[in-house]
């Protein structure tokens, strides 16, 4: 594995990632859903809202590390609450 | 929809999984190891936290890069859509003659990128080229590897020359499924061209030419082979689009950290392009066209 030049951060960063799937595996297992139509006006179960949960966090985190800089962290705080919007309205 | 979704049926792309993770996931997690750590070679790295994206964040080389990219991508969707329409609306419906022009006009999808771009890089040139020397010999100076309007002009041309023939042929298909009864009723309310094609022809089109437009914007946001076979990103950098730009920086100058922040910056934007494109494509599966 050393050849990947892994850290720990991305470790951790790649862990969250695949037990956020994991978790939501399950739940889609366990709990079988229908998909809903919100604000976007498309369909979405609960594993598209954690895509575009994830994704857009990754822009959030970009777009305060180009226009604030400081205090990375804190950009997820936004991502939290982006995260909350998204699996309420979308 | 009322159906529920059974989620077991993902068990049996497990294998496909397993493939993908050898090919891609691994290399792209390697590719976010990268983005935050330096390396002056023999595999050895020094962390750098978020520096690379702060870096890339505030580079002018590579929000240059993104506004040619954007700039190519935008021309040659104004170009090839309006032009794909015009095609297909003028080709014959049916019969010998509409065969004939679909085969020919799937010929330039079928050749390979790089040959696409030799042909153009020879069909340029001022000295042996049939464009090029027509060109020159009409008094128009024309010379793709130092003028950056004729680089530009001749990168676009070919890409138009290329995929058009796709537009129109997905802007036919979308055609031919428009029951005749439509046009009956236009005649009938002596519907002008202009309205026929405007309330019966483009609305029916409309599936199908926005999958037209994401493939070929998504396509042309990746383009590295023709260019970089005709022009190699010059003159200068006149002509050097996000992927030449993000090779040379990797392979070119080494630069591993940078270029991998780049890389996933990249990789965000087509993510969420293909996002959307799948989105597209799925809402208009279900309402059924």
């Amino acid at each position: 594995m050393d050849w990947m030049a892994w850290t720990w951060p991305t470790a951790i960063f790649f862990m969250v990632i695949a037990s956020l799937l994991i978790t939501f595996t399950v739940l889609a297992i366990k709990f079988p859903e229908t998909p809903r139509r919100g604000v976007l006006g498309m369909e979405t179960t609960r594993g598209d809202r954690l895509f575009i949960t994830l994704l857009g966090s990754a822009f959030i985190n970009l777009g305060w590390l180009g226009l604030v800089g400081a205090g990375q962290p804190y950009a997820l705080i936004v991502c939290l609450i982006y995260a909350a919007a998204v699996f309420r309205w979308v | 929809m009322n159906k529920t979704v059974n989620q077991k049926a993902w068990f049996l792309v497990l294998p496909v999984l397993l493939l993908v993770a050898f090919s891609a996931v691994i290399p792209l997690m390697t590719v976010v190891n990268y983005s935050v750590q330096d390396t002056f070679g023999q595999n050895q790295f020094f962390w750098a936290g978020l520096e690379w994206f702060e870096e890339m964040l505030a580079s002018d080389r590579m929000w240059n890069a993104l506004g040619r990219q954007l700039m190519f991508s935008g021309i040659i969707l104004a170009i090839e859509i309006p032009l794909g329409i015009f095609v297909a609306l003028n080709m014959p419906k049916s019969g010998f003659w509409s065969s004939f022009c679909l085969v020919v006009m799937s010929l330039p999808l079928l050749i390979p990128w790089n040959v696409v771009g030799t042909i153009w890089q020879i069909f340029g040139r001022v000295d042996i080229g049939l464009l090029g020397y027509t060109l020159d010999k009409m008094g128009i100076s024309y010379n793709y590897t130092q003028d950056i309007f004729a680089a530009w002009a001749t990168v676009v041309v070919m890409d138009v020359w290329h995929w058009t023939s796709l537009v129109a042929l997905l802007a036919f298909a979308g055609l031919k499924s428009i029951p005749d009864a439509y046009y009956q009723a236009a005649k009938i309310d002596q519907a002008s061209r202009w309205k026929v094609f405007r309330f019966i022809e483009l609305p029916k089109m409309a599936g199908v030419l926005m999958i037209a437009i994401l493939l070929r914007f998504m396509d042309s946001f990746m383009i590295y082979t023709e260019p970089f076979v005709v022009t190699g990103g010059g003159p200068g950098n006149a002509t050097t689009l996000l992927s030449i730009d993000l090779v040379k920086m990797a392979l070119g100058q080494f630069d591993l950290g940078p270029a991998a922040a780049f890389s996933l910056m990249y990789f965000l934007v087509i993510l969420l392009i293909s996002w959307v494109f799948y989105t597209v494509m799925t809402t208009l599966d279900n309402k059924g066209g």
